[in-house]
């Protein structure tokens, strides 16, 4: 279970200072595929930054399977089961693809074949991929697909995934929501995704609508996907795109 | 042999035995070693220290050892070592200097190699230079390499030193011929206060002569480090430098590549980045269960290949 109690988070100094997350609270029963979405600076990645330990929460706490993370270090909540895959996910210059995937896979070693399953999940040609680099000579679209396969291999409790579909080809991200469908249904971690794309929020157990750093919505994919579908949520400008 | 030499052979030499095929272990400037093959045949020079090596054409699958070793404090040599290498070969080449000085005055290896490789050939050539003891003498190398890379052949020059080494100055020029390919990875550490210095001189002379200069570097503590790598297109060519650094503590590094075109189809590229290691690259091995000592251990073992 991942409870967030009155969770809030400010950013800046003075008059410059700003409300990015105002009072969050949410219980995700494990198992659970909770998808985020809402507008662009609502505060889902902040969010999403805080259970993992990337930011600091400046009220509120994050209890995650009984134990409260909140003053824990990035590494330790990974050691707790928590894994956050990046929406800008950063390069390596030298690192392979297999080393960062080993890496991800912590104790575990990996074999070859091992790391194709993974990509292969993600929509790369494995063998075209396994041994390069993770640097400027992969497009975007590459990185944030071995983003997410670092994610899968990691294998957590608690997996959050930043906007997945950002920079992806069709055809990629037809097979990426295969693979979190499949992933919902052969595993019991608990899944969060932030998410635009219709196919991926249709796809949720359950959906939160984050606006302006706070729950506008909150409830079952058949109670809020078809608000969402019809667009009467009223917080300014439509944002969600349509799945092909 | 002692286990010191052993030691210092295996990180240069990635020797932990007698090698098979050819070799020749310089130690404190004597011979420490040396087999000749039926094919790769080892002589000492005449006229000044050092070695020829004599490849026959039609070489091929063959690895050549030449490790250099200095264990005596104050110890200081030039030595030049040339290969002459036939037509149609394709062999290796493993070569490097350690230096283990515990005593309080310098010791000292330049090392001059000239390659002479005729045409449709591949040699890989590995060198590492690595120094270690306790004394406060110093740890130097000078190493200068010189390939006339014929035409149709190529030559893959990897050179590191990663620690050890408190003071180098490289000088690297290789000339490419026709057809001819040639691709320098070099990988360089420096730590406490050394100072590195590098220049390559890349000369595409031939149609179609094509060539990379891969550099990657980390500086640290109050280390100095400067790179002056040149590519030089004298006819239909293509070349490019990449230089990549990262910039630690209170280190300081400088590259300056240059591109210079004097055929009107010489195609020249150089790339240059020096950075701190990135504070997401970080967060992100964190995230993945890493401490921020560990993250920064692999970004670094990931950068240089290690």
């Amino acid at each position: 279970m991942l409870k967030i109690n009155n969770l809030c988070f400010s950013a800046g100094e003075g008059t410059e200072r700003k409300d990015i997350l105002k009072n969050i609270s949410l219980d995700i029963k494990d198992g659970t595929f909770l998808v985020l979405t809402g507008p662009n600076g609502g505060g889902k990645t902040s969010l999403a930054k805080a259970i993992s330990g990337i930011v600091q929460p400046t009220g509120g706490s994050i209890v995650w399977n009984g134990t409260d993370v909140t003053d824990m270090s990035i590494t330790e909540r990974a050691h707790a089961g928590i894994s956050y895959g990046f929406q800008q996910p950063p390069r390596f210059t030298g690192m392979t693809v297999r080393a960062l995937l080993q890496i991800a896979a912590g104790g575990r070693t990996l074999s070859r074949i091992d790391c194709c399953n993974y990509l292969n999940k993600v929509g790369l040609c494995a063998a075209d991929y396994v041994d390069r680099e993770v640097d400027t000579s992969l497009s975007g679209g590459e990185v944030k697909r071995i983003e997410i396969a670092t994610i899968l291999a990691r294998g957590s409790g608690l997996m959050i995934f930043d906007e997945p579909e950002a920079g992806i080809d069709l055809w990629s991200f037809a097979k990426l929501t295969e693979t979190f469908r499949d992933l919902h249904k052969e595993s019991d971690a608990t899944i969060i995704i932030i998410s635009h794309q219709e196919r991926i929020i249709s796809l949720a157990d359950e959906i939160c609508v984050l606006s302006n750093g706070e729950i506008s919505q909150y409830g079952s994919r058949d109670e809020i996907f078809p608000k969402l579908i019809a667009g009467e949520m009223s917080y300014g400008c439509q944002y969600m795109r349509k799945g092909d | 042999m002692e286990k010191l030499d052993l030691n210092l052979l295996k990180e240069i030499a990635l020797m932990d035995s007698i090698p098979t095929g050819a070799y020749n272990i310089r130690k404190n400037g004597g011979s420490a070693g040396r087999f000749s093959t039926e094919s790769i045949r080892i002589e000492s020079k005449t006229d000044k220290p050092g070695i020829d090596i004599n490849i026959k054409s039609g070489t091929k699958g063959e690895t050549v050892h030449i490790p250099v070793i200095i264990t005596d404090t104050g110890y200081s040599e030039t030595v030049y070592n040339d290969f002459f290498i036939g037509d149609d070969c394709d062999v290796t080449i493993l070569a490097g200097c350690g230096i283990h000085n515990c005593g309080d005055e310098a010791s000292r290896h330049d090392g001059v190699h000239t390659f002479y490789i005729g045409k449709n050939s591949i040699v890989r050539y590995t060198e590492r230079h690595y120094g270690e003891g306790e004394g406060n003498g110093e740890r130097i190398m000078n190493p200068e390499t010189v390939v006339y890379v014929g035409e149709g052949s190529t030559i893959q020059m990897d050179t590191t030193q990663i620690r050890g080494v408190d003071s180098t100055a490289r000088k690297t020029k290789i000339v490419v011929g026709k057809d001819g390919f040639a691709i320098i990875n070099e990988k360089l550490l420096t730590h406490g206060n050394q100072y590195a210095e590098s220049d390559m001189d890349l000369i595409l002379d031939g149609e179609n002569a094509n060539g990379r200069i891969i550099s990657r570097s980390v500086g640290q503590d109050d280390s100095k480090q400067l790179f002056r790598p040149c590519v030089t297109g004298k006819s239909k060519c293509f070349g490019h430098i990449r230089c990549d650094s990262i910039l630690m503590d209170k280190a300081t590094i400088s590259s300056v590549p240059a591109v210079a075109a004097e055929h009107p189809e010489a195609n020249l590229i150089h790339e240059a980045a020096i950075g701190r290691i990135a504070g997401d690259q970080l967060i992100k091995l964190m995230t993945l269960g890493l401490t921020e000592e560990e993250a920064e251990e692999k970004i670094l073992a990931g950068f240089l290949g290690e």
